[in-house]
């Protein structure tokens, strides 16, 4: 009796166990994951790449502790470098990472499917994990060989051959039949060309920034030729307009500003520089020599005033003038600021992950980053020792070394900078006169040096000749020799975004391992190798891009297309976005006639709400940045680059557009939607007083007033209103009329807007039409290029 | 759930799609900067890896922080940090075993002597709590057992451009998120009609800095996040205000036309950003209305008045703003910054920080008192502090009476109330000179982390990756300062 109670709870606490083990095995297996894995169905590549599938995956998960930074490695094991992914384990003998064609065997695969979370990699703590898709991608990876490659955007880029696509009768260029490959591997046809009407409106937003004119658009309309588009493109890029277009652009990279930053923020004299891009680039200088000039145009032999001049770019870092300052510690600030400019803006990568470590991603160590830094290392600068208020009564003032551009340069070799007759103007520059040893800093403390540098390039990337000169001559050449990978890649590459909204390579700001693979590897190898051989000609590139079948499609999503492509990464239609807030308020201005065309000169103040400067300003009297007094007349109306750009408070029109601070080098702007946006449109008196100009000019210009409606739309729109469109918007004018012939005091109010002279007009249509030119300002299309 | 691994720069964008795929949300709710994401704060209290946008990873403390940032760095010497050594041993100079390597700045680096200097104001001791708080702070000295004082505060920084970003951003160098944009980012809005993160300005007659934009911004994080400075007087959000002339009913005559116009291009282009659009209309003109009625204040009663002082009918004061926070704060706004500037005495400090006290000590205080007299202290995270604290020994010419004190990195006091911190405590301690902390520092990585964490926010998970890398408000660095929470 007791015995068989004994073996029955025996059993028993068997069956318990049993069943406890089972149920263990069913959650290991997944049994009771209710999510299902998302990413068992996802099919693998026919041959796994390993820079385009396999480095992604490493670089993400794995480089942290396994990668470029010596100092954060652990368990000696390195998989960034073929070599050391195949070795021996210093800390396990006769064990190997990987061993070609055998995953079994291979103890990086092992750990990342180990169901032991001691063994697991990446370890739990580190909130990584990889997923299942990425797990099979590894095992075939290794079961094809474990083939190691050079980083993509390391290797110079080459011209594969133009591909083959079944669809013949599409491609206008070579940048189509690339297009046009992957449109075809992914399902996917183009979408038909867009009319000529919106190509010109389109190709004069990205030539100029600006809308086309009536009469630009009726003469390319009406010409007989077949080469309507050609001629546009041409006499776009023969406009002063488009060196201020492509200039806009520069000053992001440039972080261009009219003052100082950091705590006082007083105004600086760069505008000057700033004349100098909108001379280069509508001279179409080539990239490399652009480039050249303002890295190192102070050390070409026999330097002209305009090399010299070029140089500010590396001048327009923020200055502290902050009472109390270590100088030392910020003449560190701003060489690391040059430095990690020439990687974001010229060679698309992030050099300053390596200014406290070695790159945790890149093969760029901390040593490489200080072998640039020292490059920059050498300038006379002082600091300004002044603070704001001992300067409050300058006019302005710059640091050490300047320029001083009188009455006599800009009669002779300077005669593209708008100065004022008889006041000179004093512009920050580099030179090389005061040389500093480089150490590598310890975390990057400008107050630990450690190991002593001198000026060379990363090899990773190009090795840096003996033939050079090791200073900034030598890195402008070696930034602009054609086997160096980069620089034409990033700057083809953002050019493409500028004109389709995202680059081939998304983080323009990134070719390194961590940023995005490129969608169409082959088109921008092609363009970037195409872009050298024609000299680095910048127009020659934008017309090659305008002239494609790919640039001329309509921007019309269809719901297949929108389905199949939703990012349009494809590219299977035109891209359509919103203007920058800059290119919206030039396109105001210009549409109502109110746009001053004047080129260069010192910054102008706008309309800006007031009591900005002053709520934030450190109080007193601090220079002539501490009130915002707007200009008058004429200087209301220039176009949005010359507007004065104060870095702790940049203009708001353009801030609430996504402009950035302009305190660091950025190349790639976000382009949200949001109700500051709708307010902005609606009630800066800069947009009410363009609405009112706009509804003068045609009333005096049309007598017929029934066409009053559709002018203003004309104007505005640049094409004709559909019959829809055209209902709406004069029953809008007809009730506004209706109702302002019945109050003319509110009518006169709304007419008040703005300082630009009344025109006599009546002021109850005047107000109608105004409201309706706001309507027609407010819509969507306005402020899109489509 | 698997992690999202998709290469793409920025998680915002597919977060945005997921929303709409996974919870419906209706096009109308898309809303203006931190505005977009409707109150999920009663979401999954289980932690997410990765970036659980409008989620919290664990239950909350807090729902809301308001911040009362002292720009310029008040003295902690003057104010909770009580040192009568430096009463017996004034005018000695400072030992070099004490100062032991400290950097200077330049603006005291010259000086020969390092005579100590002890405080002009007097000191008692208050409430259970027992806290020393200086005579220039009698109303904040009445509600010290509800609030506490950390005196171990400490920073790398010693000038006020870095010292302050810092503060703000977890960086002393520009281009990072501001922390109410992390928490914007991390948590959302709880509310449809108002900005997740907004940000009010006064500044004091004593001797400012400057402010700056970047402050607020919301770096590489989407623009959506970054603060809305919110302006005393008629145009309180900027472009809020529709021109003379226009009625309210005109505007809705013309937005509607705007709209129709807009539907009919959007059936022609297929383009959905057209319907983002039209919504983010439509919030506009909803902001036109919710705007000012949260900005005005003159609803409160007179006890409401009398509490946070005469200067709360003065829009534009420090008071005024006090009491515009706890209006936000009723109103779902989850970040409220507010700067006072004025507090950088490197000269005159017994005269000008007593100024600077009495423009910030009555409505510091109420705001503590009004918010629990609600109910929503005890989820509303309230601190006061600046960005570092000032040197024990006397900058310019020695006088007890007409001193200033230069910048000092290593110790300085906040204190901090409500949200899950334990009241009528003292944090940390400094050494008997108040140069050196002696016992329990926090560093500005372990204060971002231990808001975080009140807010329901673990800050090594909330993560933004950007170019490549992993960012976090706390960086690579961080404590939760379990100490202090209730």
């Amino acid at each position: 009796m007791k015995h068989s109670f004994l073996m029955r709870q025996k059993i028993g606490i068997v069956l318990i166990l049993l069943g406890l083990v089972a149920l263990l095995f069913a959650f290991k297996s997944g049994f009771f994951k209710s999510t299902k894995d998302s990413y068992a169905d996802q099919r693998l590549p026919e041959v796994v790449d390993y820079n385009f599938h396999i480095k992604p995956i490493l670089s993400d998960n794995c480089y942290t502790c396994h990668g470029p930074d010596a100092n954060k490695r652990k368990a000696g094991l390195r998989l960034d470098l073929e070599s050391n992914a195949f070795s021996e384990l210093p800390e396990n003998p006769g064990k190997y990472p990987i061993v070609a064609g055998k995953p079994g065997n291979s103890l990086m695969y092992q750990h990342v499917v180990t169901d032991d979370p001691k063994q697991l990699m990446p370890p739990p703590d580190s909130q990584l994990k990889l997923n299942s898709y990425e797990k099979r991608l590894l095992k075939k990876w290794i079961e094809q060989g474990a083939k190691f490659e050079k980083h993509w955007a390391f290797i110079p880029p080459k011209k594969a051959d133009i591909p083959k696509t079944e669809r013949t009768d599409w491609a206008q260029n070579e940048i189509d039949a690339f297009i046009l490959e992957k449109l075809e591997e992914n399902d996917l046809s183009p979408s038909k060309k867009a009319g000529d009407h919106t190509l010109i409106r389109r190709m004069a937003l990205d030539l100029t920034g600006l809308p086309p004119n009536a009469e630009q658009v009726q003469r390319y309309l009406s010409g007989s030729s077949g080469n309507i588009l050609e001629r546009a493109i041409d006499e776009f890029l023969s406009t002063p307009a488009y060196g201020e277009r492509m200039t806009q652009v520069w000053l992001d990279v440039a972080r261009y500003a009219d003052s100082h930053g950091y705590q006082d923020d007083s105004y600086r004299s760069m505008w000057p520089w700033r004349d100098w891009v909108i001379h280069a680039f509508n001279n179409n200088m080539p990239y490399d020599q652009f480039l050249s000039v303002q890295l190192a145009g102070d050390l070409m032999p026999d330097a002209t005033k305009e090399q010299v001049l070029a140089t500010g770019f590396n001048r327009n870092h923020p200055i502290t003038q902050e009472g109390g300052v270590i100088q030392e510690e910020y003449q560190s600030y701003y060489v690391v600021d040059r430095t990690n400019t020439l990687g974001k803006g010229i060679l698309g990568l992030t050099l300053e992950c390596a200014k406290c470590h070695d790159h945790k991603y890149d093969q760029l160590s901390q040593k490489d980053y200080y072998e640039i830094y020292s490059f920059f290392n050498n300038v006379n600068e002082m600091g300004l020792r002044m603070d704001a208020v001992q300067a409050a009564n300058q006019k302005y003032f710059a640091d050490a070394p300047f320029m001083t551009i009188t009455d006599e340069e800009t009669n002779g070799v300077l005669s593209f900078i708008n100065k004022t007759e008889g006041e000179d103007v004093k512009v920050m520059v580099m030179n090389d006169s005061m040389p500093r040893t480089t150490y590598i800093f310890d975390r990057g403390e400008y107050d630990s040096p450690g190991e002593e540098v001198t000026p060379n390039a990363p090899e990773i990337i190009l090795p840096f000749s003996d033939k050079l000169p090791k200073n900034r001559l030598g890195l402008a050449q070696w930034v602009t020799d054609e086997n160096n990978p980069l620089t034409s890649r990033v700057f083809v590459n953002r050019i493409w975004a500028m004109v389709f909204g995202n680059g081939l390579v998304e983080t323009s700001e990134d070719f390194g391992v961590q940023g995005s693979l490129p969608s169409h590897p082959q088109l921008l190898d092609w363009l970037s190798k195409d872009f050298m051989e024609h000299g680095w000609d910048i127009k020659y590139l934008l017309k090659k891009i305008m002239l494609s079948a790919t640039y001329q499609q309509s921007s019309i999503a269809t719901e297949e297309s929108k389905k199949s492509d939703p990012d349009n990464k494809w590219l299977s239609r035109a891209p359509r976005f919103r203007m920058s807030g800059e290119i919206i308020r030039d396109y105001v201005l210009a549409t109502s006639g109110l746009l001053n065309r004047e080129i260069g000169g010192p910054s102008v103040k706008p309309y800006q709400p007031p009591g900005l400067w002053e709520e934030t300003n450190a109080g007193g009297n601090r220079g002539v940045l501490t009130t915002y007094i707007a200009d008058e007349g004429d200087k209301l109306y220039r176009r949005s680059l010359y507007t004065l750009w104060k870095r702790t408070l940049p203009p708001p029109s353009m801030s609430i557009f996504d402009a950035p601070n302009r305190d660091i080098c950025e190349v790639r702007r976000q382009k949200t939607n949001t109700p500051l946006q709708a307010l902005a449109l609606q009630n800066d008196v800069q947009m009410l007083e363009a609405a009112r100009v706009v509804a003068e000019n045609t009333i005096m210009d049309t007598k017929d007033a029934e066409m009053w409606v559709t002018k203003v739309f004309q104007r505005i729109l640049v094409r004709n209103p559909k019959e829809e469109e055209k209902k709406v918007l004069e029953e809008y004018y007809s009730d506004t009329l209706e109702k302002f012939l019945n109050d003319k005091e509110n009518a006169q109010k709304l007419v008040a807007q703005g300082e630009y002279k009344r025109l006599g007009t009546d002021p109850a249509k005047t107000a109608a039409l105004m409201l309706t030119a706001q309507v027609i300002y407010n819509l969507d299309e306005t402020i899109t290029k489509e | 759930m698997e992690e999202d691994k998709t290469n793409s720069e920025n998680p915002l964008k597919v977060n945005r799609r997921h929303f709409f795929s996974q919870l419906s949300v209706g096009i109308g709710s898309l809303a203006l900067g931190s505005l977009l994401i409707p109150d999920l704060f009663k979401g999954s209290p289980k932690p997410l890896a990765g970036q659980p946008l409008g989620i919290p990873h664990f239950a909350p403390k807090a729902k809301r922080v308001i911040y009362l940032f002292q720009s310029g760095a008040p003295s902690q010497l003057e104010s909770f940090d009580y040192k009568p050594t430096l009463t017996k041993r004034m005018g000695e100079d400072l030992p070099e075993s004490i100062r032991n390597g400290q950097r200077l700045t330049g603006m005291t680096a010259g000086q020969d002597k390092f005579p100590l200097m002890p405080s002009a104001a007097k000191f008692s001791q208050y409430g259970k709590s027992g806290a020393w708080v200086s005579e220039f702070f009698p109303h904040i000295a009445k509600i010290s057992d509800e609030i506490c004082i950390v005196k171990s505060m400490h920073t790398e920084a010693i000038n006020h451009d870095p010292a302050i970003t810092f503060f703000q951003t977890g960086s002393q160098q520009s281009g990072r998120p501001s922390m109410g944009s992390w928490m914007s980012y991390g948590l959302g809005s709880e509310n449809q009609n108002l900005p997740s993160f907004v940000v009010l300005t006064s500044r004091g007659k004593g001797n400012s800095q400057g402010l700056y934009s970047k402050l607020w911004s919301s770096g590489f994080l989407d623009s959506k996040h970054q603060g809305v400075l919110l302006r005393s007087g008629k145009d309180p959000v900027l472009y809020l205000n529709d021109p003379d002339g226009l009625s309210r009913s005109d505007k809705r005559h013309l937005l509607d036309h705007v709209s129709s116009l807009n539907k009919i291009h959007h059936v022609e282009t297929g383009d959905d950003e057209i319907e983002s659009r039209i919504a983010q209309y439509e919030m506009a003109y909803r902001m036109q209305m919710s705007v000012p009625d949260v900005m005005d204040i003159k609803k409160e009663p007179e006890s409401i008045i009398k509490l946070y002082g005469e200067d709360s009918q003065v829009p534009g004061t420090y008071a005024a703003n006090c009491l515009q926070a706890r209006r936000l704060a009723e109103n779902g706004v989850r970040f409220i910054q507010l700067y006072h500037q004025g507090w950088d005495q490197h000269g005159n400090l017994p005269n000008e920080m007593a100024g600077q006290a009495k423009d910030v000590d009555q409505a510091s205080a109420a705001l503590i008192l009004d918010l629990k007299q609600r109910g929503m202290l005890e989820d509303t995270l309230v601190i006061w502090g600046g960005e570092f604290g000032r040197t024990n020994y006397c900058q310019g010419n020695f006088d007890p009476k007409n001193y200033g004190r230069d910048h000092h990195p290593r110790a300085f006091s906040i204190w901090m109330a409500g949200g899950g911190i334990k009241p009528g405590i003292t944090y940390g301690e400094t050494d008997e000179f108040g140069y050196n902390i002696v016992k329990n520092p926090v560093h500005i990585n372990d204060f971002h982390a231990t808001i975080m964490n009140n807010l329901g926010l673990d800050h090594e998970q909330l993560i933004y990756k950007y170019q490549g890398r992993r960012f976090r408000l706390t960086d690579v660095a961080g404590n939760v300062v379990n100490d202090i929470l209730t």
